[in-house]
């Protein structure tokens, strides 16, 4: 049980995330909603999970690459990218994509096409496997992402190889590009479709930072691999948009930048 | 040898880099026990039942993570709908992937069009930093193997049908072609198992008075352009002769090579942009669309009148 301090601490850097993800946000136009609605799922993964660094540091993969914006905030709040780049995204000369690129500092695989991901983390958990390593490998897929066949191929072959380390994190936030998801091609029972495939499964508010930790702390679990779905909001923290098909890709007004830096003090 | 066995045999020759090297491992499709590879070292084969995509992102995954894996798939399959992961996993991603890919070209025969790999070169050669072998018989199938080993990034090793060539022997230079008979009025280029059928056209060529030079382009990328630049200069006329569709594998190459040289006239022996649905076996598969000694003499022919 991770104490309350730690939970406080994680939500205050899931809300700079979000700080770093918005600010640029009437610069450009962005993949925003999918950036915002993992943000607690990312604060969680780099800044209490994950182990980093030593000999075996564990994975980290976005197969949902177009949230990247989420991932370039991690990287400045770990000070390996300078928040200044974070405007310059995708402009002339940065080294900063719409996708993550080995470019990027922190990027540990480059990735965009979607539905790519999951069999790539079954292969790392499997070479960490057999080198004996305890690495873990976690995958961050979107729910739209998860119409992708591959991803199902990825899924009934990490059960097999017992792959207890492996996570895969799905941020069901209800929309992609088209709509929302339960419109273009629903995907319930999705819980029951991971627990089929033979994988522990645990479903949560992925907004409640309690949950999303405790959830990563039951990992590993005996025989096999572990899904989390994170019931999420799409745009998370911006008002107005939050909730809305609009907010998958989309650039702010500058009003629209300064109400959601305000509402996100609130949040802090 | 059907390319199934020298697939098969290549696994002996990774059994021995396997002594050597920890890190090397098989990832197959529904393949079963690969040689004797699988029995001496079982926890290090890993089939994953049939699903090419998810085949080639665990192969580079266990790249990823410092192995050194063989990946064991058919070629139509794992070249073509494994294409995106060979392209973004293995080489964007920069993951040390070697594919050993049997059934090349239209060794299925009668198993229909769906069992040919006619499109594997031209698709598999637009991908950055993708070397590209194509052995010429069994044994020179197993110096390919070693060759990949030591390679730094993907390598697709295309197995076809390869019939053993008498007395060859030559070691197998990445990038470098074998200039098996050397010749004077034309170059017959040839790769695969089609390196059998331009000897036995230059025998034929011989006899009437032609002298044929017969490269073996044993790797498609990177190209030899220097080989091929000196058959055109020197020789003004080149033939081509692959399993593969005319359209953009060796015969594509070449031309590309020679139509920036600027020297030398060509003609493609190949699949001409048709599926080949005939209900036949392999021999007469080929025979029928002129991908065999008498088609390749036929095409120097025509190229010299």
């Amino acid at each position: 049980m991770t104490d309350a301090a730690t939970i406080q601490a994680l939500t205050r850097r899931a809300v700079a995330l979000r700080r770093h993800i918005v600010m640029p946000a009437s610069t450009y136009y962005a993949h925003l909603g999918g950036a915002m609605s993992c943000a607690d799922v990312m604060a969680a993964l780099f800044f209490h999970f994950l182990r980093l660094d030593g000999r075996r540091p564990d994975h980290f993969l976005m197969s949902k690459g177009h949230a990247v914006t989420a991932l370039h905030a991690c990287m400045v709040e770990l000070g390996k990218i300078d928040a200044s780049e974070l405007p310059l995204s995708g402009q002339s000369g940065s080294r900063l994509a719409g996708h993550p690129t080995k470019k990027a500092p922190g990027v540990e695989f480059a990735t965009g096409s979607l539905g790519h991901a999951l069999s790539v983390g079954v292969g790392i958990a499997l070479g960490e496997q057999l080198s004996k390593s305890d690495a873990r490998t976690v995958v961050l897929l979107g729910d739209g992402e998860l119409q992708e066949g591959t991803v199902w191929e990825a899924a009934l072959s990490a059960p097999r190889f017992g792959l207890e380390r492996l996570i895969a994190i799905v941020d069901y936030n209800r929309f992609q590009a088209a709509g929302a998801v339960d419109d273009v091609m629903p995907m319930e029972p999705l819980a029951d479709k991971w627990r089929a495939f033979r994988w522990n499964v645990h479903e949560i508010d992925g907004h409640d930072m309690a949950a999303i930790v405790a959830a990563l702390e039951r990992v590993p679990a005996p025989h096999g691999p572990t899904a989390i779905i994170a019931h999420t909001v799409k745009g998370k923290g911006v008002p107005g948009i939050e909730g809305t098909g609009r907010a998958h890709y989309t650039m702010l007004s500058e009003d629209e930048v300064t109400r959601t830096l305000a509402a996100l003090e609130v949040m802090a | 040898m059907s390319g199934y066995f020298a697939a098969m045999s290549s696994a002996e020759v990774l059994a021995e880099l396997a002594e050597h090297n920890p890190n090397v491992v098989l990832v197959s499709q529904d393949f079963g026990p690969v040689g004797s590879f699988t029995g001496r070292f079982p926890d290090r084969h890993f089939d994953v039942g049939i699903s090419e995509q998810n085949l080639i992102g665990v192969a580079a995954g266990l790249a990823h993570a410092g192995k050194l894996p063989f990946v064991l798939g058919m070629a139509p399959f794992v070249s073509m709908r494994g294409f995106e992961q060979i392209r973004d996993d293995c080489a964007y991603n920069r993951n040390n992937v070697k594919f050993i890919a049997p059934f090349a070209g239209l060794e299925a025969g009668p198993w229909g069009a769906t069992h040919h790999a006619q499109e594997d070169i031209a698709l598999l050669r637009t991908i950055p930093g993708m070397t590209i072998l194509s052995p010429a018989d069994p044994n020179e199938s197993l110096r390919a193997v070693r060759a990949a080993a030591i390679i730094e990034g993907p390598v697709y090793i295309r197995l076809g049908f390869l019939t053993p060539l008498d007395g060859y022997d030559t070691e197998l230079r990445v990038g470098e072609a074998v200039t098996m008979r050397e010749g004077k009025d034309v170059t017959i280029i040839a790769t695969g198992g089609c390196v059998g059928a331009a000897l036995m056209a230059h025998e034929a060529l011989k006899a009437g008075g032609v002298s044929a030079r017969v490269l073996n382009m044993h790797t498609l990328k990177p190209m030899d352009r220097a080989a091929v630049e000196r058959a055109a200069r020197e020789t003004g006329r080149i033939v081509t002769v692959e399993e593969h569709s005319i359209i953009g594998g060796l015969g594509g190459a070449v031309a590309e090579i020679m139509a920036e040289l600027g020297t030398g006239r060509l003609r493609r022996v190949g699949v001409r942009d048709v599926f080949c649905t005939e209900v036949e076996p392999y021999p007469e598969l080929l025979r029928i669309h002129g991908i065999d000694a008498a088609g390749v003499e036929g095409a120097v022919r025509a190229l010299l009148q």
